[in-house]
């Protein structure tokens, strides 16, 4: 990142702080053709973005990009909550996409302003959390699964079974602190679909996990393939795409999606209500869209790449990569999540409440 | 000679004005905004509607948030009283020490509220980690001994141990303060005389010193009360699958939950806990001012 500025994940004062930030003590900058200021603030996941995307975005437009980092979907959405702060671009996954749109806090896309949207895949031009692509692109996607090390596990651990309901490996399981992705990983373990969970699924899937906990050594807060490599833990449950990350530095590593399937994500680009600069946020996500620069970025990030002409330019060992790509009966039988209504969230929350508790 | 505010009102309203604007707009009326919200009700992910209603304060009294309400009530008192039991030492030793080592010493004990606590708390992860300083300290010494079984790593983290630990850490600086202010005006000729007349050292402290001391004892107690009870990062960070305290709810409704009025229910719940601890400080130190008066 060539200019960083502040770096704003430290400020957490508010949206007030940060719009302070954002606009009122920076330097001045110039007008592009466009009539915005060459400027643009980016809100992106840490770790999610390729070595050198926004130094070159900054070479070719003259517009200069500002990241700050979120650590979750809760935090993105809490923050937008009291009014944009003064993002341009910001990065939710797919449920969250549905969750901003009907509080009305993203603006639609101009789709002739992102030609380079011609480059997804197929299965990415339509989705059920979008129809028609009004309000995000996709910029990546994701699957859970199990990051485990081979060395201390046996076989393979195909099964949800080894991390929510067995003692097998007592005392060496990391489970994600997400109470909306246990639930639903729960209920898919327990043979149902990860957006049909009723409340008696519900008590069903916390007793399990209050059985379960004395058997898990923690809840990570998504730093879960850093637990795996340090050997804190030996078994956790993760996406896929933070244990390729890892993988690449140790042999004894392992990715696997459990057999009963899992919990698809994609996280998606979308210009935020109130954006300060919508044009230049129209010109970076299609940037961010072409074939080189999405290339680039997958080849940093070792996420799954929504976008085909990027996959062609990648090598053979990133697009045959089952742990990046994983395929068959398992991923068959996996779905995205869907938003279920603030009731629902809430009964989530209150379980989770209890499982922490117990 | 004193005045009274009639006598000078520009001069006093040039001082007193900015900080009560300052204690009004930033402290009190966002602590209204969050205390009407905790009589309202989610309507949409946005929109909350202030009904009234007593349901937020009812749901925070179920008993499993109660429960949690306690658990956390019972770190924050096992932390007051392990800083009590290392923070008198330190504040006597202070309070006895010469003057240039009374400067290091009270410099010692600030000196880690110039890092910020996050970074504390890591630095204390990289000691407690099973891979971290102590474990691989012990365990490089556990291997110079011929004939052992191999080394276990000790569970230093992720466990309610490491909150304590970290409380403590944390906390010690907010009861040693308050000790050494107390400890520092006490009549020295008191301690003389109890030593003189045949006292032991301990009856000593325990019958002279600490009731002589008592206001800063209690403000002592209190100001690391408090704190822990609503302590927040120490057990999401060295905490385990167990140590869920009352802090870590609250985060959440604001969070995941995007529940805010029931996160400002169990946030004034809090609070008002925090009054009543207050005003039995207010009422001990009024009882030891008028014991003193009436000397």
């Amino acid at each position: 990142m060539p200019d960083s500025g502040p770096d704003l994940s430290r400020r957490s004062f508010g949206g007030l702080a940060a719009a302070l930030v954002l606009d009122g003590c920076s330097r001045a900058f110039p007008k592009g053709a466009n009539g915005e200021e060459q400027r643009l603030n980016f809100y992106n996941w840490d770790t999610y973005i390729g070595e050198t995307t926004l130094g070159d975005f900054s070479k070719a437009t003259g517009v200069d990009v500002r990241m700050s980092h979120y650590a979750n979907n809760d935090e993105l959405f809490a923050r937008l909550r009291a009014g944009n702060p003064g993002f341009d671009v910001i990065v939710p996954s797919n449920e969250f996409v549905t969750r901003l749109q009907i509080s009305g806090m993203l603006s639609p896309l101009d789709h002739a302003r992102i030609p380079n949207r011609a480059n997804l895949a197929p299965e990415f031009v339509d989705v059920p959390y979008d129809p028609g692509r009004r309000w995000s692109m996709p910029y990546t996607w994701l699957a859970l699964g199990i990051g485990y090390r081979k060395s201390q596990v046996d076989g393979v651990p195909d099964s949800w079974k080894w991390v929510l309901d067995s003692d097998r490996y007592s005392g060496r399981i990391g489970l994600l602190a997400e109470g909306d992705d246990l639930i639903r990983l729960g209920a898919k373990y327990l043979g149902h679909s990860v957006n049909a969970v009723t409340p008696a699924i519900m008590e069903q899937v916390t007793q399990m996990l209050i059985r379960q906990k004395r058997h898990v050594k923690l809840f990570h807060h998504d730093e879960g393939q850093d637990l795996l490599a340090s050997g804190e833990i030996d078994l956790v449950v993760e996406y896929n795409g933070d244990i390729a990350q890892v993988m690449a530095d140790d042999d004894d590593l392992a990715f696997v999606i459990p057999r009963e399937g899992t919990l698809i994500n994609s996280d998606c680009l979308c210009v935020p209500t109130g954006a300060p600069r919508p044009d230049n946020a129209h010109r970076f996500i299609n940037y961010l869209l072409d074939a080189q620069v999405g290339a680039d970025i997958a080849n940093s990030i070792r996420f799954p790449t929504p976008n085909a002409a990027a996959l062609a330019l990648m090598p053979e060992e990133y697009r045959t990569n089952q742990v990046i790509f994983p395929s068959g009966p398992a991923m068959a039988k996996s779905g995205y999540g869907r938003f279920q209504g603030i009731g629902h969230i809430r009964a989530v929350e209150e379980a989770i409440t209890r499982v922490m508790a117990a | 000679m004193l005045q009274r505010p009639s006598q000078a009102p520009g001069v006093f309203a040039a001082v007193g004005v900015p900080p009560v604007v300052w204690l009004f707009a930033l402290f009190l009326a966002p602590l209204a905004v969050i205390w009407t919200y905790s009589f309202g009700e989610n309507r949409t992910l946005v929109d909350i509607a202030i009904t009234g209603s007593w349901g937020n304060y009812a749901r925070a009294l179920k008993p499993l948030y109660l429960a949690i309400l306690l658990k956390s009530m019972g770190f924050a008192a096992l932390t007051t009283v392990l800083c009590f039991i290392l923070g008198l030492p330190v504040a006597l030793a202070i309070t006895f020490a010469s003057r240039r080592a009374k400067l290091l010493l009270l410099v010692a004990i600030m000196l880690p509220f110039w890092t910020n606590l996050l970074i504390r708390t890591y630095a204390l992860m990289a000691i407690l980690r099973t891979e971290g300083l102590i474990n691989s300290g012990l365990g490089a010494l556990w291997g110079i001994v011929p004939g052992l079984p191999p080394f276990e790593p000790l569970p230093l983290i992720n466990n309610n141990f490491a909150v304590v630990i970290g409380l403590v850490y944390v906390h010690l600086p907010f009861m040693v303060l308050p000790l050494y202010a107390a400890l520092d005006r006490l009549d020295r000729s008191l301690i003389e005389a109890s030593l003189d007349l045949g006292a032991g050292h301990l009856a000593t402290l325990w019958r002279v010193v600490v009731p002589l001391a008592l206001p800063g004892i209690v403000s002592g107690i209190i100001i690391t009360f408090i704190p822990a009870l609503g302590a927040y990062l120490t057990p999401d960070l060295l905490g385990g699958t167990n140590s869920q305290m009352i802090a870590n709810v609250i985060e959440r409704q604001f969070r995941s939950a995007n529940d805010w009025p029931f996160g400002a229910a169990l946030s004034f719940l809090l609070m008002y806990l925090t009054f009543a601890a207050l005003m039995v400080q207010a009422i001990i130190s009024r009882r030891s001012a008028e014991r003193e008066a009436a000397r």
